[in-house]
């Protein structure tokens, strides 16, 4: 694939993750505790992933992050999104890489690791350990969220034939 | 999609976490007695728990206004966009929490015996 066309499926990943977010953005009162999200861009994450590469998939995911960030959140969101990101982003790379595990548990995996770096910088930043109700109640969610996600995902990626248009 | 061994394995470790999560935190659940505030990492106001009371947090990016009513905590009314610290509800034994991120506001039920030195390593 040439460098524009490259460019083009960035941009248009990117975007799409982008509407996710805000559609997300749109109903943040569905559920009751903070951080305890559906993860919809998530599922453009773990397409990328499958159909692009480890490097592809990061990049849009972080360019989401920071975007979305900037359009419907705050400095401080930034934060909690970006160790969400990362975190997920990276297990799942992991994951992906050992070729023992199907979409489902990669997207698992990272929803689980989504709400852990969130939490891991509330610690951070409220200086407090009096988080652990919230590590159980976003760690079951993110199983939750995860394993929605990677159904979709698992379906949509068995619609989307492996070639190397996409790489 | 057909879940693998390694599949089914990985998903039981995350179930098994979340249970003993949830049933360490059950254990170890005790009566609270202090509602502690704090605002960006710094405690601003301590309450008993038995005491009905009305105080109105000032937030990093906003107030919050917390009730003690019958032995139990809640945010009642927050500035921040989200509300979610208000759909929380009530809290009562030592450990849990309110946390409003907007604002950087938590609100600590703490236990009779003074703390296990938890917030220590912390600050």
């Amino acid at each position: 694939m040439n460098k524009t066309k490259h460019l083009a499926f960035y941009g248009m990943l990117a975007a799409l993750a982008l509407v996710l977010s805000y559609i997300e953005a749109m109903v943040p009162a569905f559920f009751a505790v903070p951080g305890m999200k559906l993860g919809l861009t998530n599922l453009v994450v773990l397409v990328a992933l499958y159909r692009m590469g480890a490097k592809q998939a990061m990049v849009i995911n972080l360019v989401r992050i920071v975007v979305s960030s900037m359009l419907f959140g705050t400095v401080v969101s930034l934060w909690y999104s970006l160790a969400g990101g990362l975190l997920s982003g990276v297990v799942m790379i992991a994951l992906k890489k050992t070729g023992k595990f199907q979409p489902l548990t990669v997207s698992i995996a990272g929803g689980v690791m989504h709400n852990v770096g969130q939490i891991l910088v509330a610690m951070l930043m409220m200086q407090t350990s009096a988080v652990a109700w919230y590590l159980l109640v976003l760690w079951i969610s993110g199983i939750a969220a995860g394993a929605a996600i990677g159904v979709l995902g698992s379906w949509m990626l068995s619609r989307l034939p492996e070639t190397d248009h996409m790489r | 999609m057909k879940l693998k061994k390694q599949d089914i394995l990985l998903l039981a470790i995350f179930l098994v976490v979340a249970v003993l999560l949830g049933v360490g935190l059950l254990l170890t659940r005790s009566a609270g007695a202090t509602v502690v505030v704090r605002t960006g990492g710094e405690t601003v106001a301590e309450f008993p728990l038995d005491e009905d009371r009305s105080y109105t947090i000032e937030g990093i990016g906003g107030t919050n206004t917390l009730v003690i009513a019958d032995g139990t905590a809640r945010l009642e009314d927050a500035t921040c966009p989200d509300q979610l610290c208000v759909h929380q509800g009530a809290i009562q034994y030592a450990g849990e929490s309110i946390i409003c991120l907007p604002n950087q506001v938590t609100v600590t039920i703490e236990g009779e015996t003074e703390d296990t030195g938890v917030d220590v390593v912390a600050t």
